[in-house]
C-alpha cells in the first residue's frame, strides 16, 4: 500500500491534490493519537535536506515546482512515519512475507526472509553487548582507546552467528527447507 | 582447540560445494551472517547523520557497513544483507541513518545511494572473492573504492539529480564532499577485512572459471 501511495504521489503534480493527501495523512496521525511532538519528528529529521532541495529547486525549476516537490516529500515522510509508528515489528515482518510470496517461483522463500529480518533485529542488541564486552576487555588490559576495535567485534559476532545457526539447525528450524 | 574448528570448517566448505553443485540456496549459517551484517547496518545507522550543505544527502556511517559486508561475507551474502536492510527500510522499520525508514526515503532524493548499497556490496564481494587467495590491504582498498564508493555513487548521484530535479553535474560535483569521509571508511573497512580474514575467514575463494 505504501509503495502504491509513493508511486501515486510521484505521478501527481497538482499542489492542491498533494495538499489534500497531506491533510489525510495528518488526520491519520490525529486518529492514531500519536503525540504531536513525535509526529512532527517524522518530518523534521529530514528538514535540512528539505530546505536545501526547496531553495535549489526554486532557483532552478521555479517556485511552483519547488512547492510540489516539497509537498510530495513531506507527505511521503509523514505517511511512512505514520505506518511505522502504528504498526508493530511482527506485523511489518508479516507484511514482508506476504509481499514476497509472489516471488516464490523465483526461488525466494518468504519464511526465510522473515527469519533473517527477525535475526537482524535480534542481532542489534547483541552487537551492542559485544561492543561493550570488547571495550571492557581492552580496558582490562590497559588499552584505553584502541584503534583495533572493529576486528574483535566482528570476529566475536561472526562466532555468535555460527553458534546461532548451529542451534537452529540442531532444532531443525529452517522454515524454507522444511517446506520443500 | 584448533582441530575441531578446522574439521567443522572443512565440513562447511564441503557443504557449500555440494550446495553450489545442486544450485541450491543458502545454509542457515549464511542466513545468520546476512542478519549480522544487516544488523551492523542498523547499528551504524544509529550514529546521527551529518547534513551536508547544498546537497540533500546526509553523510552517514552506513557506507562503512556496505564495505564491511562485501569484504567479509562476500558478494552474494553481502548483497543479501543490504537487500534485507532495504526491505526493512521499505516496510517502514527505522533502519536508516538517524532512525529513518519508510518507502518515502527510498523513493526520495537519497534513495539511489540506498539501492546502490546492494550493488556496492555485490561488487566489493566479487572483487574480494576473486583475489581471496592473495588478499591484502591493497586489494581490500581497491575493492572497497570500486564497489563501496564507485558503484554506490553511480546509483546515488543520477538518482539524486532526477528526484530533486537538479542538473547532474552540480550534484556530482557537490558529492565530492563525501569522498573524504568515504576514503576514511575505506581505510577502516580494508584494515578490518584483512584482520578478520586472518582471524576468522568466512569467504571461500571464487572457483577458477574457465
Amino acid at each position: 500500500m505504501l509503495v502504491g501511495a509513493g508511486i501515486g504521489l510521484f505521478l501527481v503534480t497538482d499542489a492542491r491534490v498533494l495538499g489534500a493527501a497531506l491533510l489525510v495523512v495528518v488526520l491519520g496521525f490525529v486518529v492514531a493519537r500519536v503525540p504531536w511532538r513525535l509526529a512532527a519528528r517524522q518530518v523534521t529529521v529530514a528538514l535540512p535536506f528539505l530546505v536545501v532541495i526547496l531553495v535549489v529547486q526554486g532557483f532552478v525549476g521555479g517556485w511552483s515546482t519547488a512547492l510540489v516537490v516539497g509537498l510530495r516529500i513531506v507527505t511521503l515522510l509523514a505517511l511512512a512515519g505514520l505506518v511505522t509508528l502504528t504498526t508493530r515489528a511482527e506485523a511489518l515482518i508479516a507484511v514482508v512475507e506476504t509481499a514476497l510470496t509472489p516471488l516464490r517461483p523465483l526461488g525466494v522463500r518468504p519464511e526465510r526472509v522473515g527469519m533473517v529480518v527477525l535475526m537482524t533485529i535480534r542481532f542489534v542488541p547483541v552487537l551492542r553487548e559485544h561492543a561493550d564486552g570488547v571495550r571492557a576487555a581492552q580496558r582490562a588490559r590497559g588499552v584505553e582507546r584502541s584503534f583495533v576495535f572493529l576486528t574483535p567485534l566482528l570476529v566475536k559476532t561472526l562466532r555468535t552467528a555460527d553458534g546461532l545457526a548451529q542451534a537452529l539447525d540442531a532444532r531443525g528450524v529452517d522454515p524454507g527447507r522444511a517446506q520443500r | 582447540m584448533v582441530s575441531p574448528r578446522l574439521s567443522t570448517r572443512a565440513a562447511s566448505i564441503r557443504a557449500a560445494r555440494s550446495d553450489r553443485a545442486r544450485g541450491a540456496g543458502l545454509r542457515t549459517k549464511d542466513l545468520a551472517y546476512v542478519a549480522v551484517f544487516a544488523a551492523i547496518m542498523v547499528v551504524l545507522g544509529l550514529f546521527p547523520p551529518i547534513a551536508v550543505p547544498f546537497l540533500p544527502v546526509p553523510v552517514t556511517a552506513q557506507s562503512l557497513g556496505v564495505m564491511l559486508a562485501g569484504s567479509i561475507i562476500g558478494a552474494r551474502r553481502g548483497a543479501l544483507a543490504m537487500l534485507v536492510v532495504v526491505l526493512m527500510a521499505a516496510v517502514g522499520l527505522p533502519v536508516l541513518a538517524g532512525g529513518r525508514g519508510g518507502i518515502g526515503i527510498i523513493l526520495g532524493p537519497t534513495g539511489g545511494y540506498i539501492v546502490g548499497w546492494v550493488f556496492g556490496a555485490l561488487v566489493v564481494g566479487l572483487i574480494t572473492e576473486r583475489v581471496w587467495r592473495h588478499y591484502n590491504l591493497g586489494w581490500a582498498v581497491l575493492a572497497n573504492v570500486v564497489g563501496g564508493i564507485g558503484v554506490v555513487y553511480a546509483f546515488g548521484i543520477p538518482w539524486t539529480a532526477v528526484v530533486s530535479g537538479l542538473p547532474l553535474l552540480p550534484v556530482a560535483a557537490a558529492s565530492a564532499i563525501f569522498l573524504l569521509g568515504d576514503l576514511v571508511k575505506v581505510a577502516i573497512a580494508a584494515a578490518a577485512a584483512v584482520a578478520v580474514r586472518r582471524a576468522y575467514p568466512v569467504i571461500e575463494a571464487a572457483p577458477q572459471r574457465a
